[in-house]
């Protein structure tokens, strides 16, 4: 186990570094000048436009740039983006408030998801599976920028049970909890779906027909036995949905002025700054590889037949 | 600009990035104030990220501009309702020959760290900014004064080059001259005749002696002399601010604190004060434009008002492309139905423009361009077949896809192509750096959309840095030795009213080469909480922040 551990670890490295190079790449070949929208509609000083460049090692070629980059990585400087903000600090920020939010969003999916699953799946054909079949395929069917501007109208501005907005980057848990649902949504439609689908499936197996042979009473027979089978794709499900919701959630984010990953991303993007995207990116990377670890080692807890020695 | 996304959303005001305007702290005393108002209290308002930190002559943009408008005193201020400048910190600026002017200064005004403001606040600062290496970006502000030439250096061989370019000749420019604590000379390289009303932007603004000592980390919580001050800077979160007990102006601020709360999207803001949590937006989103809606939401509480933007088409300079000289550009500009895609598009939230030379400003005048910008198809085709037709295929018309350009951009296409019977295309350019890239390059054709916000309410604004020839805003490289001239003349003529008729007269020769196409006029809209009244916007399309009260 630990042996498979490090393994993974070490193969993370070559994923981390060709997926910086690569987005690297990618913003530097992007057309269009980062100086250009900078002042106005008139250009700027050639002054300012050889200060900028300078300070930004836009003159080099590609490898070089990219060379004093990671130099300035191994040592923890992420550097500064175009607006000479540190990237550090800002990312620091916003990547807690999106953490906080994605795994509230997180949360919501797993507990609501998968009870309605399996609410569903036990009672198939009956009216609380309809019931959770239609309301699921109606919330997938509808933009989530919908059900975010109306959920932020009715529960927010009508009836003011929650802040319509989220304060600032020190947001409290409460302020966060009806962006994370609408985060979240959709998500939980899929979750409840597949559990529904797995249970279904399982329960029709031998192993469950033995089960209650043996007289076992129904909730263990579906709690332990066969949930446990069931949930190996929904956590799978999860987990890459975590990485989704960091750098996704950008729809979530502006409709609530949250101040959040996605949104910089966008705008560094937009502003040509490589620095700030790819160390953003970076992140998300690491993140993904290390929940899609956490993924894996879970699957052993959940089948004792996948072994990772 | 403003948005993510402030890049977006400020491309996304109809005249895009633009350069900021500034706008004194101030208006009128008294009078205005409504009486029930109280004094005191906190009040919180719609910001947007500052690109840069807050110093005066390095910010060019709406969110850091808003902030420093606020917290900034100049020599001169813009009166609130009518942006006419009204002496600030100057007791008087004295010219002869609109070349030669002495400015005298009030005695004992303070900035926020008790420090008087003095001659040379003024003097420092200003070479501060022209200072080429120092690399700020409203330097260009300082090109009229003597001297501006000498504080610049040229890379000898272009940007690619392996030199670096060498230090400027000097450090000061000539034509400023400390004669003592309270008075000092400005020297301009030319005569310009509303050199004073320049004197209210947001670059020409004094730096406490705190500045010079530690230029960068100044931004993050800067001094000046202005109504409020900064207290806290959280950075994507909020800017805080609070009354300055010292302020010397004459119209001191009404609430104790302002807190700008820092918005990515317009929607949020709007949101926001729909649900009490914000007590004013200056940017209603367009969700709520539409049929009016913010009227229903917030009634008594909005207001729209009419600012110094417009927006126009420009052509490509004719060795880009050949094909739109200007008799097409004047069929062109009569095949658009203005009031009906501001109708269709904008809620009628513009102004079809009559002129290249906002309403806003002294010295505007109606119908400058007359005919060629009143919609009549059958004459702009007639036109059209006058000049030749058009003899390049299809007509183009650009702009930047990452703000909201495409619908009315694709309205006036329909427009032209109906009146006129040729294809005009509507065509996207990613983004606002893309576009802008292209254009400064000289390498984008057809047409383009382009926008102007003023820097300072003159009708001297709307034309020199457009117009002039090799002016750095001129995008369509037009270029008149008469009109030229005109400008020349009018800057030196020591009348104001006599200046503006010069100026006039130099709008009217636009007409006749119809330089660009104007087509509307921007107006600003806010909305406010029911905890806050005494909201007014300035000409510039600001809330005048000072005088918000509470209930």
């Amino acid at each position: 186990m630990g042996k498979y551990i490090v393994r993974r670890l070490l193969q993370m490295i070559p994923v981390v570094l060709g997926a910086t190079f690569i987005i690297f790449a990618m913003v530097f070949a992007l057309p269009g000048d980062p100086t250009a929208g900078k002042c106005g509609e008139r250009p700027c000083s050639p002054e300012y436009v050889a200060k900028f460049r300078e300070e930004h090692n836009l003159n080099d070629p590609l490898p070089v740039q990219y060379g004093k980059y990671l130099g300035k990585l191994v040592q923890g400087d992420l550097g500064t983006n175009y607006y000479g903000i540190p990237v550090k600090e800002d990312l620091a920020k916003r990547y807690t408030i999106t953490g906080r939010l994605a795994v509230m969003a997180i949360a919501f999916e797993a507990i609501i998801g998968i009870l309605a699953g399996v609410l569903a799946g036990v009672r198939k054909g009956r009216f609380i599976d309809n019931l959770v079949t239609v309301s699921t395929l109606f919330v997938i069917s509808i933009p989530v920028f919908v059900i975010g501007v109306f959920m932020q109208y009715t529960l927010g501005i009508k009836w003011g049970i929650f802040p319509a907005t989220v304060p600032s980057l020190d947001a409290s848990t409460w302020s966060l909890v009806l962006p994370a649902f609408v985060l979240g949504a959709l998500s939980i439609a899929y979750v409840a779906r597949l559990t529904r689908t797995n249970l279904v499936e399982n329960l029709r197996a031998d192993y469950v027909r033995t089960a209650a042979a043996k007289g076992l009473s129904k909730q263990r027979t579906v709690g332990v036995h066969t949930l446990r089978n069931s949930l190996i794709p929904v956590i799978t499900f999860i987990g890459a949905d975590f990485g989704a919701l960091l750098g996704g959630a950008i729809v979530t984010e502006r409709i609530f002025n949250i101040q959040g990953v996605g949104g910089y991303i966008f705008r560094s993007i937009n502003s040509r700054d490589g620095v700030a995207v790819v160390s953003a990116v970076t992140v998300l990377v690491i993140v993904y590889l290390l929940v899609n670890l956490l993924v894996d080692l879970l699957y052993g807890v959940l089948d004792p037949r996948i072994s990772h020695d | 600009m403003r948005g993510t996304t402030r890049k977006v959303a400020v491309a996304g005001i109809s005249a895009a990035a633009l350069v900021l305007a500034g706008c004194g702290g101030g208006g009128n005393d008294g009078e205005n104030t409504d009486a029930a108002a109280k004094t005191g209290g906190d009040i919180t308002v719609r910001g947007c990220n500052p690109e840069n930190p807050l110093v005066a002559g390095n910010t060019s943009e709406t969110c850091g501009g808003n902030v420093l408008d606020v917290i900034t005193a100049k020599l001169v201020k813009y009166n609130v309702d009518t942006a006419q400048p009204e002496m600030d910190i100057a007791e008087k600026i004295e010219t002869t020959d609109n070349q030669n002017f002495t400015v005298t200064l009030k005695k004992g005004y303070k900035f926020h760290d008790g420090t008087e403001v003095k001659a040379k606040n003024f003097v420092d600062a200003w070479n501060y900014t022209a200072y080429g290496p120092n690399a700020q970006v409203s330097s260009y502000f300082f090109e009229p004064i003597e001297g501006y030439a000498d504080l610049q250096s040229e890379d000898p061989d272009g940007e690619e080059g392996p030199q670096k370019a060498p230090e400027p000749k000097a450090k000061e420019m000539t034509g400023l001259k400390v004669v003592d604590d309270y008075s000092f000379t400005i020297k301009t390289a030319e005569k310009v005749a509303n050199l004073p009303i320049r004197l209210g932007y947001t670059a020409f603004a004094p730096q406490p002696d705190a500045f010079f000592a530690d230029p960068k980390t100044f931004g993050d919580k800067p001094i000046a002399a202005g109504p409020y001050k900064v207290d806290n800077w959280t950075k994507n979160a909020e800017i805080k601010l609070s009354k300055f007990a010292d302020y010397s102006g004459e119209k001191k601020g009404v609430a104790d604190t302002i807190t700008f709360k820092i918005y990515q999207d317009a929607n949020a803001a709007y949101a926001d004060v729909l649900a009490g949590q914000l007590d004013l937006t200056d940017e209603i989103p367009a969700s709520a434009q539409v049929d009016e809606k913010y009227k229903q939401d917030l009634p008594d509480r909005n207001i729209q008002k009419p600012v110094g933007v417009i927006q126009t088409i420009t052509t490509a300079p004719t060795k880009v492309d050949p094909n739109y000289g200007p008799e097409i550009r004047k069929a062109i500009s009569m095949a658009i139905d203005r009031q009906g895609i501001i109708d269709a598009v904008f809620n009628g939230t513009r102004e079809p423009a009559t002129g290249w030379v906002s309403p806003v400003v002294d010295g505007y005048k109606k119908d400058v361009c007359g005919e060629f910008c009143t919609f009549d198809a059958a004459k702009a085709k007639e036109q059209l077949a006058k000049a030749g037709g058009f003899k390049g295929g299809k007509i183009t018309l650009s702009y930047n896809a990452d703000a909201s350009h495409k619908e009315w951009t694709e309205a006036t296409c329909n427009s032209i192509k109906n009146a006129l019977g040729v294809e005009c295309v509507a065509t996207p350019v990613v983004d606002f750096s893309t576009f802008r890239t292209q254009i400064r390059d000289r390498k984008m054709k057809g047409m383009f959309r382009t926008g102007w916000q003023m820097d300072y309410p003159s009708i001297e604004n709307f034309l020199t840095p457009i117009y002039a020839t090799g002016a750095s805003s001129n995008d369509g490289d037009y270029a008149n030795p008469a009109f030229d001239a005109k400008l020349k003349e009018a800057a030196a003529a020591t009348d104001t009213a006599e200046s503006n008729k010069l100026y006039q007269e130099a709008e009217q020769m636009l007409a006749n080469d119809m330089a660009s196409i104007p087509l509307w006029y921007s107006t600003t809209t806010a909305g406010w909480s029911e905890r806050v009244t005494n909201v007014k916007i300035t000409p510039f399309g600001v809330p005048d922040y000072a005088s918000i009260s509470l209930k």
